[in-house]
């Protein structure tokens, strides 16, 4: 790849740079910023696509009152529960009680100050669901 | 707890920040060169054997086949150590506090030092960059009130990052669990032998990409994989077949490789090591691995139309595949005229 054919195009990187090696008109090779490739725009909007749906269908679920909002914050950050078992030392058969309302509400206090602890957040925002989308989706363009 | 120091200012003051790569590599060319030894990233990803291919179609990743244009996590600390004479130190710590003020000692002692990062919470990285993977490397070089300054070698400038957040990625449970992991070299050559050093990492690279006997590794790993994605639409259907092969040039791309999987960073070691021996052969090797590159870019921009567009075929997967096949067979003529370098 040559310097000046570094792709330039808008991505999920923003404001950020990611670096790219490419041969200069001299034939050697340097370290190019490059804003991002619309090739790495779609395979990844391939898989954020995916995690925002999940994530989504749990807020509505959640606000549904299908699932607790635990179930919501855990999506959120990406996790699932074993990995919320592993970050909050709580068992994981009982992590999917607590993913019910119905045994989100019969959480101890401290049981829920641990996943708050584990997902990063406030025990009071661990009981609240938006009521909207908390980001809109970055597609970068059209497709 | 405010940490300033002497010591810490003039490391501060004196930081020369490298956009690179691979996160790797990036971090040990920084922590080697503030210890005096001044590697590029791509000799440092050439010397730590970092090229290579496996695809491991049980093994799941977030649910998805094991793909990899690199070798394991760590390969590239532990090979550079082997073939350039570094020591390293690295501390693990059960308690985090403790593993928080150990690093906060090191910055007051003007010592940048290498963690191992939970991607997730490092909230200077854009959301949609943002993943569960515990793997990320970065270097810490100061402390400024409650803010650590992160040299990040995938950043094109350095960054800070709140000492809860950086508490939270240091400790994060899950696969590969960092465990507060903080590592720096010990020891550094001044002058360490690259005669030596460079041609022993090609050959065990070369080796590595064309010798092992099972199909999951280097070339072979390419060819297995081409036949896998050929049958893909049939035994999965075409949306899943779809994402698969998403996943495959995500890894490529999109998880910070410096262009083609790796391979223009490998040509850049290639160039570097043949003008610095004086060996003509790893040149051409460098130019036939940047023509194998551009192949990769467009195995990525064939993946890609095939993920957009409803056009999912079986013969645009066979197409994807033989493209695939294409630079297996370059990268095995690649590695043969390496193997006869010195």
């Amino acid at each position: 790849m040559r310097t000046k054919d570094v792709p330039q195009d808008h991505s999920i990187l923003g404001e950020h740079r990611k670096a790219s090696y490419a041969v200069d008109e001299n034939g050697r090779y340097v370290v190019v910023p490059t804003k991002g490739w619309e090739v790495e725009r779609i395979v990844n909007a391939q898989a954020i696509g995916e995690i925002r749906e999940h994530i989504e269908q749990t807020r509505q679920q959640a606000l549904r009152g299908k699932l607790s909002p635990l179930a919501y914050h855990m999506a959120r950050c990406h996790m699932n529960p074993a990995l919320l078992a592993a970050n909050s030392g709580v068992w994981r058969w009982r992590i999917k009680r607590h993913l019910t309302p119905k045994g989100f509400m019969r959480a101890p206090e401290a049981v829920l100050q641990r996943y708050a602890d584990a997902l990063g957040m406030s025990l009071e925002a661990l009981h609240r669901v938006p009521e909207q989308p908390e980001r809109e989706a970055d597609t970068g363009g059209k497709d | 707890m405010a940490v300033e120091s002497r010591q810490m200012e003039a490391m501060i003051a004196g930081f020369e920040h490298r956009h690179a790569g691979h996160c790797e590599s990036g971090t040990m060319a920084t922590l080697l060169r503030t210890r005096g030894l001044d590697l590029s990233e791509p000799m440092v990803f050439g010397i730590g054997g970092g090229l290579f291919f496996l695809y491991m179609p049980l093994v799941k990743m977030a649910g998805m086949p094991l793909t990899a244009y690199r070798d394991a996590p760590r390969c590239i600390i532990k090979n550079i150590c082997k073939r350039l004479g570094v020591r390293m130190r690295s501390l693990r710590f059960r308690d985090p506090d403790e593993g928080m003020r150990a690093l906060d000692r090191f910055l007051e002692q003007g010592l940048p030092v290498g963690l191992q990062t939970n991607i997730f919470w490092l909230p200077y990285f854009p959301d949609d960059m943002r993943f569960q993977y515990n793997g990320h490397n970065l270097v810490a070089y100061g402390k400024r009130d409650d803010e650590y300054l992160i040299s990040d070698p995938v950043t094109d400038h350095t960054v800070s990052c709140p000492a809860e957040a950086l508490r939270r990625a240091r400790f994060a449970k899950g696969v590969f669990a960092p465990r507060g992991l903080l590592y720096y070299p010990e020891s550094v050559p001044a002058a360490p032998d690259l005669e030596r050093a460079v041609p022993l990492a090609v050959a065990a690279t070369a080796r590595r990409m064309t010798e092992i006997p099972v199909p999951f590794f280097g070339v072979r790993g390419m060819r297995f994989l081409a036949d896998k994605m050929q049958r893909w639409p049939e035994k999965f259907g075409p949306r899943k077949a779809a994402a698969l092969v998403a996943n495959v040039v995500r890894m490529q791309e999109e998880i910070g490789t410096g262009g083609a999987g790796f391979r223009f960073m490998y040509a850049a070691f290639l160039q570097e090591s043949g003008e610095l021996l004086g060996n003509r052969r790893l040149n051409e090797a460098s130019q036939m691995l940047s023509e194998t590159g551009d192949r990769w870019r467009a195995f990525a921009v064939d993946g890609a139309q095939l993920v957009k567009r409803q056009e999912r075929s079986p013969t645009a997967f066979a197409r994807l595949a033989d493209r695939m096949r294409d630079c297996a067979d370059r990268e095995e003529e690649v590695f043969r005229h390496l193997k006869s370098a010195f």
